[in-house]
């Protein structure tokens, strides 16, 4: 039990950073960006392959970052100065990435990292504790360092979204209109919000790698719904606290995603139905979130508090 | 000030669509001047001001802005200097931020936006002074999404944004007509007001030819592309709806009612 606790939370933390990124475009920018299908695993191979250079981890997963900002840049740039809509541009950037991510990983479409030192590999300072206090740190290290990873990018994030830039964005989502009003190009805003939405896909790719120490050239598909799902469900699940950050209300919708994966693989589906379950969850999400199940559900409560309220009298 | 020359420009060229809509329009306007422009629909009145904003391009001519030809200029570049306020109410704001953001970020146009703080916190009691002017109590009302505004308050806004950085230039396109008459009244009282103060040259597109006559010191009249009527001065003060609906006439323009027809 505590052991998949510990797994949802872990897995949950580390794909709600995709979830940060995923919200920049979607939600904030309204740019539907199919290129994260590609720049997910482009962070992962990139930081693969780092390590098994021996290249530092940090170095690794700021290279991963960078890959995945590039990648945005160019679906940014195909979008604005060719005049491609957005989704199309995501998807030709996205399936030209499936080529890079095997030239990057020397034609290989799988590396594993399993002699590799990682973020999560704790060091052998634990070994000065008594064995049973060690193992518990053992198994909640993962968790501690990914939650320090997200915190530091939503607080980064938060920072972002309230500078001129970052307002920018928001009105490039809003009123594009409104941009060129203020004088500014909205190309510009939305190669900047792109490039960082996929450099930050990319680094949860990384980190993502890191935990199933393995690079898999498929690892990719499905990341937007899985990575949209978080988003919806954190909206639909937690927008009602006023004072809670968009970021931080991704964050939890990402772990409640992963909490309803493992529910499913618990109740003893087999895993090959994932992405059909992940699917599945994201339309769910979306139809409460649309207010048509909510309405029902709103008349369905009403009708339980006004049974109640009755028998109160 | 403002100079248009020669400008040629038809639309969806070589289709069955084909509209030619101006041959060798010209005219200028002095700096200080509140002009304002009528016409029926399909007069070339709005690709008037479109065509001044940057969001078409003529396809020949030229049009000088302060001593300088803009025609290449893209429309974010001019926008610095020449302010918009559109018809639609949701046009002009962000519904999304709220009043002091939107009007944060409209008061640092033509200054570089970067990754300083988005909202200034020393200007807030200039801003609820701005709003307090409006006598809407929006001055109260800073933190609340501006899509929680009415169309009559949110283009209110969306003026003040447009002048809080005084622009060289102000165009203003129907930007009273989607309102209802009360909050149509207010808004046009805020214009002359505003451009009074801050002797904005300001170029207003109007459907409503007594607004037209009322407001501003010259008046012209688009149909089919050319300026049909140039009045100024003392002609324009003493002006009436019934000279111009005369004028209408005289000119055979047999299709376009809507305009009279607003009148009545």
């Amino acid at each position: 039990m505590l052991n998949i606790v510990i797994d949802v939370l872990v897995q949950g933390l580390a794909y709600g950073i995709l979830a940060i990124g995923v919200t920049l475009s979607y939600k904030i920018l309204d740019f539907a960006d199919l290129t994260v299908d590609g720049s997910f695993p482009l962070g992962a191979v990139i930081a693969a392959v780092c390590l098994v250079n021996q290249v530092p981890i940090t170095i690794a997963m700021f290279l991963a970052f960078v890959g995945g900002a590039l990648a945005g840049v160019i679906t940014g740039l195909i979008h604005v100065k060719l005049k491609i809509t957005g989704l199309l541009s995501g998807i030709l950037v996205m399936t030209g990435l499936y080529s890079i991510n095997l030239m990057v990983g020397g034609n290989k479409s799988n590396i594993p990292v399993f002699n590799q030192a990682t973020i999560f590999s704790i060091g052998s300072w634990v070994d000065e504790f008594d064995p049973s206090l060690r193992s518990a740190m053992v198994r909640f290290y993962p968790v501690l360092v990914v939650l320090i990873i997200v915190i530091i990018l939503k607080l980064i994030m938060d920072w972002f979204l309230s500078t001129q830039i970052g307002y920018l964005i928001r009105i490039t989502g809003d009123n594009p209109q409104l941009v060129t009003a203020l004088g500014e190009d909205i190309g510009k805003t939305k190669i900047i919000a792109l490039s960082l939405s996929n450099g930050i896909a990319a680094l949860s790719g990384s980190v993502i790698m890191q935990l199933y120490r393995f690079y898999d050239l498929s690892m990719g598909s499905g990341t937007v719904v899985s990575g949209l799902a978080a988003v919806v469900l954190g909206l639909t699940l937690f927008s009602w606290i006023k004072s809670m950050k968009v970021t931080s209300i991704v964050i939890l919708g990402s772990i409640v995603y992963r909490l309803s994966i493992s529910i499913a693989l618990a109740l003893r589906l087999p895993p090959s139905n994932l992405k059909l379950m992940s699917a599945l969850i994201f339309i769910g999400a979306i139809m409460i979130n649309n207010g048509h199940l909510k309405e029902k559900l709103n008349q369905w409560l009403g009708g339980i508090k006004y049974v109640v309220s009755e028998k109160h009298l | 000030m403002l100079l248009v020359k020669n400008i040629y420009k038809t639309f969806n060229p070589g289709t069955s669509n084909e509209m030619n809509l101006y041959q060798n329009l010209s005219i200028s306007v002095k700096a200080g001047e509140f002009v304002t422009v009528i016409g029926s629909n399909g007069s070339g009145k709005s690709s008037f001001l479109n065509m001044i904003a940057g969001s078409i391009h003529a396809d020949g001519g030229q049009i000088e802005f302060l001593g300088q030809d803009i025609s290449l200029k893209k429309e974010h570049q001019r926008s610095t200097k020449i302010a918009r306020v559109y018809q639609d109410p949701l046009k002009g704001t962000a519904p999304s931020l709220t009043i002091l953001e939107n009007l944060s970020m409209a008061a640092n146009k033509g200054k570089p936006f970067n990754l300083k703080k988005g909202v200034n916190l020393k200007q807030i009691n200039d801003f609820k002074l701005l709003l307090s002017r409006l006598n809407l109590n929006l001055e109260d009302k800073l933190e609340t999404k501006v899509g929680l505004l009415s169309g009559g308050q949110r283009q209110a806004l969306s003026l003040l944004m447009a002048t809080i950085v005084e622009p060289q230039l102000l165009l203003l396109d129907e930007h009273t007509a989607a309102l209802d008459p009360k909050t149509s009244e207010l808004i046009i009282n805020l214009t002359e007001a505003l451009v009074h103060e801050k002797k904005l040259t300001t170029i207003m597109v109007t459907h409503n030819l007594k607004q037209a006559i009322e407001v501003g010191d010259r008046l012209i009249m688009f149909h089919k592309g050319k300026i049909i009527l140039d009045i100024n001065g003392e002609d324009k003060k003493n002006l009436t709806v019934s000279e111009l609906i005369n004028t209408f006439n005289t000119l055979h323009i047999n299709n376009d009612l809507s305009d009279a027809l607003l009148l009545i």
